[in-house]
């Protein structure tokens, strides 16, 4: 069976026609993630009876009521949405046990859709890390060249779509986490803007940075996966209440007359030249598309990565300290007294990177550091997203690349955490603005690796950043590639 | 020598909302332990706070009443360290911008008023509490308290004595239940105190001061403060030196212990809560709050005053001891007034209110929204005594049998047999009768001996079992025997 080549919106239409069942469909991507889960190790957990039970549902909807775009299609999850009944561990060992009691708003929104759940896919622990190997479950490889990495940390949902192991992945993306690994795997991958969706059942990183988004194979397919996921809930104060855009029926708009502004400081020095030809080449492609290409300045840009790593780990060490072993997960065998609780309990259930991180925040926050640290970043963020406003007088979407370089070897950048953290000077300060970035396959780098572009919209733009993107691939086919061994 | 006390309060007012202030969780006290915690109560991995607009109000009702600033734009914080009633690792409060600032609050201590100046109040979330007896060896947590609104007030520290906390202590206590804030049960720690007290030379800076934690009585306030201003001169005149440092009121012993100096204070590691938007109040929002406000004490107080000149300063105080009874005050006037006008209409029900309810509702431990009778029974009352049909010390038997048993006022006369009788020939009757009976005190009385006049007028009491209208009895008598 190839059903696993059909995009999402091909799925979808058999789906509705009855050419095949929501339980045949969920069956075959099921067996693919057994077969592939030792060469990827994608997922951290699968439940095929819950999974089809959904499924045999879906199809008893579509019989009744035909069918919604996404009624009857497996959608994986990051594990750290937290979905009733499910184990949602967030790649920790501190969360290895634990089942949530309730639904994600993400997970609801693709449950009234009719979804089926799918698994939850493998990840950096707690979203923190570029390369998937800081997960308490294994590293996830990179579905064209297993000895790579597949970026971070919703490595196991990028994965999961290159090698087709799932039509579509929800992820997150904190400070690249969609748009890197998506970038690295050569799929498609949304971050939209901040507030779009709800971060209600979304185990928190860095509150103020996090966002739920989608990794696919297309734009088109992508464009189907937010409609569902986005939308207003009340429940996350920092959710906006917008009415979404019809992501779908602006993809056909063309880029004729779109300016397309490049920031000077994405194609400065640091830029591998195997990732630089591709993008060129891309930019190329919309002219002769029709769009017009400026040059920008993000003048602060070179700012972001410290920021972030000032503004991340502060909000990180905050949002962690409910992991005491008190109510839910982890707890060590050997609490002593309370202290000891703590102390063990949490040696015991987070990893290196996620302790560095906490430490780091810790620090920054602490008497005599604030002002120097935290207060310093947030107002270095405050420009750097007045840079951004700047840039968008000029052009309508910014492009350039999301990452370096390829996909990098497993192991090859584990000992020197600050190189690893550097890698993220290009998607770090979209975050820091909350504004929409995508990444989407435009070629292949060093030992053909993928390269991912990056379009950057203005706040709620992101049907403009679909329609661009579907453009592209309407006129090109590096998001129809495959990876060999996978197909 | 003379030392000089320098006390600052910071009072915690739990807010009467239904449900806490990040969820929707009920607030009510005394439920199962954990009956009333959420996901989001429970911390649960993803869950996140949604500010209860509730709790906002009742901080704006405060920052109204005392005169204080609202804050167009506060911030929520997080209050950083681990404790296991406290779920998060964090509490959510306010610090650098709280939502009320400034203000004061005006009390009497003794026969002088005293203003003492508010620095801040500001909405933070209760924690949990630890159980440590039910369970041998261990301790539970009950996390039904956690997310409780409180609105924790400030003062600047302008009290000079334990008198003067403890006013007010007792004077903010009766604002916020005045405004409707808080409920005041200490007991259930609704309202909680903590005293930071230092002592110092008259005009010398400011001394150290230690921090007395989690008062829940007046009493207890008190106490405390007594005892560590002691101890602090104690310790200073016996060549010491006062530590700064955290203490608590060990009720038991009647002194306060060190709990934790100021060298093991943690760092909270205080930033805005990235999870909640910054607290934005309009004008708007204060207009509206301002409108449902009912009239303030200090308002009431001045009001009786000027319309009332008769009251003394101490009725005026009891009519003002808490909202209901000033409302149930105006209600009885304005229902009087409905029959009788004059400046007397308030006087007489002043001392209906202060008189015969208040020592009803001392001697039942009762408050006054609890009062069996209703203003519309003491009002009926009065017009009952106006016009003749009972006398006034019918009235109060009158009172007290509607206090015991419901019904109407007019049923209670009747069925206590207590109309004066005002018919004229009735009285004539009897007064015929008493005179033809009592031929000695009419010769008496005609000799020019006014005591027999008082005598008769006894026997035609008697003869009605005392329901005469006196005023009747006597100018009938006079007339009769005159004549």
């Amino acid at each position: 069976m190839t059903l696993h080549r059909d995009s999402l919106a091909q799925l979808s239409a058999k789906l509705a026609k009855k050419e095949v069942s929501s339980v045949e469909l969920t069956r075959h991507y099921l067996a693919r993630i057994e077969a592939q889960q030792a060469a990827l190790n994608a997922f951290i957990t699968v439940d095929a009876e819950k999974s089809l039970a959904q499924a045999a549902a879906a199809d008893a909807r579509i019989a009744k009521a035909g069918a919604a775009p996404l009624t009857g299609i497996p959608i994986a999850h990051k594990d750290l949405f937290c979905a009733k009944g499910w184990r949602t561990t967030c790649g920790s060992k501190i969360l290895s046990n634990f089942i949530a009691p309730y639904d994600a708003h993400v997970i609801e929104q693709f449950d009234r859709a009719g979804a089926v759940l799918l698994g939850k896919t493998n990840m950096d622990e707690f979203a923190m890390g570029s390369s998937n190997e800081n997960s308490a479950f294994g590293p996830v490889r990179n579905p064209w060249d297993t000895a790579a990495v597949p970026g971070g940390s919703s490595g196991g949902s990028a994965a999961a779509v290159a090698a087709m192991l799932a039509p579509a992945a929800t992820g997150t993306d904190t400070g690249g986490s969609i748009r890197q690994p998506a970038s690295f795997t050569g799929v498609s991958g949304l971050r939209p803007t901040y507030g779009r969706v709800s971060r209600y059942g979304m185990v928190a990183f860095a509150s103020s940075l996090d966002q739920g988004g989608v990794l696919a194979r297309s734009a088109e397919d992508m464009a189907l996966v937010l409609g569902v996921m986005a939308g207003y809930d009340e429940r996350d104060s920092t959710c906006i209440d917008r009415p979404k855009d019809n992501y779908v029926g602006g993809l056909g708009n063309g880029v004729k007359g779109l300016r397309i502004g490049l920031p000077k400081e994405y194609f400065a020095s640091g830029l591998s030249q195997d990732v630089a030809g591709p993008i060129h080449a891309a930019i190329e492609e919309y002219r002769r598309l029709g769009a017009t290409v400026v040059e920008v300045s993000l003048p602060n840009q070179a700012l972001s990565v410290p920021v972030y790593y000032v503004l991340a780990p502060a909000e990180a060490s905050s949002n962690l300290s409910r992991y005491d072993g008190v109510r839910y997960g982890h707890r060590t065998d050997q609490p002593g007294d309370l202290m000891q609780l703590y102390k063990k309990t949490r040696a015991e259930g987070f990893g290196p990177e996620v302790k560095r991180r906490i430490m780091i925040g810790a620090y920054v926050l602490s008497h005599g550091y604030y002002d120097a640290y935290y207060l310093k970043a947030q107002k270095i963020r405050r420009l750097i997203a007045g840079d951004f406003a700047q840039a968008f007088t000029r052009c309508d979407l910014i492009m350039g690349p999301a990452a370096p370089s390829v996909a990098y070897d497993l192991g090859s950048k584990t000992t020197d955490p600050v190189r690893m953290y550097l890698d993220d000077l290009y998607t770090i300060p979209i975050n820091l603005a909350g504004l929409p970035g995508m990444s989407i396959p435009c070629g292949f780098g060093d030992k053909g690796r993928p390269v991912g572009l990056q379009i950057v919209g203005n706040y709620f733009d992101e049907a403009r950043m679909l329609c661009a993107a579907h453009a592209f691939q309407q006129a090109t086919d590096w998001h129809a590639r495959m990876p060999e061994a996978f197909k | 020598m003379t030392w000089e006390v320098v006390i600052g309060l910071e009072t915690h007012t739990q807010l009467t909302t239904a449900s806490k202030i990040f969820s929707g969780s009920s607030t009510q006290f005394g439920a199962a332990p954990n009956s009333q915690a959420s996901a989001v109560d429970l911390a649960m991995p993803g869950t996140l706070p949604v500010l209860n607009k509730g709790a906002v109000e009742r901080a704006i009702r405060f920052g109204l009443a005392v005169g204080g600033t609202i804050a167009a734009t506060s911030i929520f914080a997080r209050k950083n360290y681990f404790y296991p009633d406290l779920p998060k690792g964090y509490q959510i409060s306010q610090f650098e911008l709280p939502v009320v600032v400034g203000g004061s609050l005006a009390f009497m201590v003794g026969d002088e008023e005293k203003r003492v100046n508010l620095t801040r109040a500001h909405l933070e979330e209760d924690a949990g509490k630890l159980l440590h007896e039910e369970f041998h060896g261990r301790s539970g947590v009950d996390l039904n308290r956690a997310g409780t609104p409180l609105l924790e007030i400030v003062s600047e520290p302008e009290m000079r004595s334990a008198a003067e906390a403890v006013a007010y202590a007792k004077a903010l206590h009766s604002l916020v239940r005045w405004i409707g804030i808080c409920d005041g049960n200490m007991q259930e720690g609704s309202f909680r105190c903590d005293a930071n007290v230092s002592v110092r030379r008259p005009g010398a800076p400011l001394g150290t001061r230690c921090e007395i934690k989690n008062l829940n009585s007046f009493r207890f306030l008190e106490k405390a403060i007594e005892y560590e201003v002691r101890r602090q001169v104690e310790l200073i005149e016996g060549g010491g030196k006062v530590v700064q440092e955290t203490r608590l009121y060990d009720p038991d012993r009647g002194e306060t212990r060190a709990m934790r100096s100021k060298e093991d204070a943690q760092d909270y590691r205080y930033f805005p809560d990235p999870d909640l938007l910054p607290l934005a109040i309009t004008p708007q929002w204060i207009d509206a709050v301002k409108a449902g406000m009912p009239e303030l004490p200090e308002v009431a107080r001045t009001r009786l005053g000027a319309t009332l000149p008769s009251l003394s300063f101490h009725e005026v105080a009891l009519l003002t001891a808490s909202l209901d009874t000033l409302e149930f005050f105006d209600d009885t006037v304005s229902r009087v007034e409905e029959f009788l006008v004059g400046p007397g209409v308030g006087k007489a029900v002043a001392n209906w209110v202060v008189g015969e309810l208040a020592a009803k509702l001392n001697g039942g431990n009762l408050t006054i929204d609890r009062s069996p009778v209703s203003p519309a029974q003491v009002a009926k009352l009065i017009q009952r005594v106006t016009d003749g049909t009972i006398s006034n010390r019918g009235a109060k038997s009158v009172f007290a049998d509607l206090w015991d048993h419901a019904g109407e006022v007019d049923q209670s006369i009747e069925r206590l047999d207590l109309q004066q009788i005002s018919d004229a020939g009735a009285i004539e009757a009897t007064i015929d009768q008493v005179l033809a009976a009592n031929a000695k005190q009419v010769d008496d009385y005609r000799a020019g001996k006014e005591k027999a006049f008082n005598s008769l007028v006894g026997q035609v009491m008697k003869a009605t079992k005392g329901q005469a209208n006196p005023a009747q009895v006597n100018e009938i008598l006079r007339r009769k025997l005159a004549g």
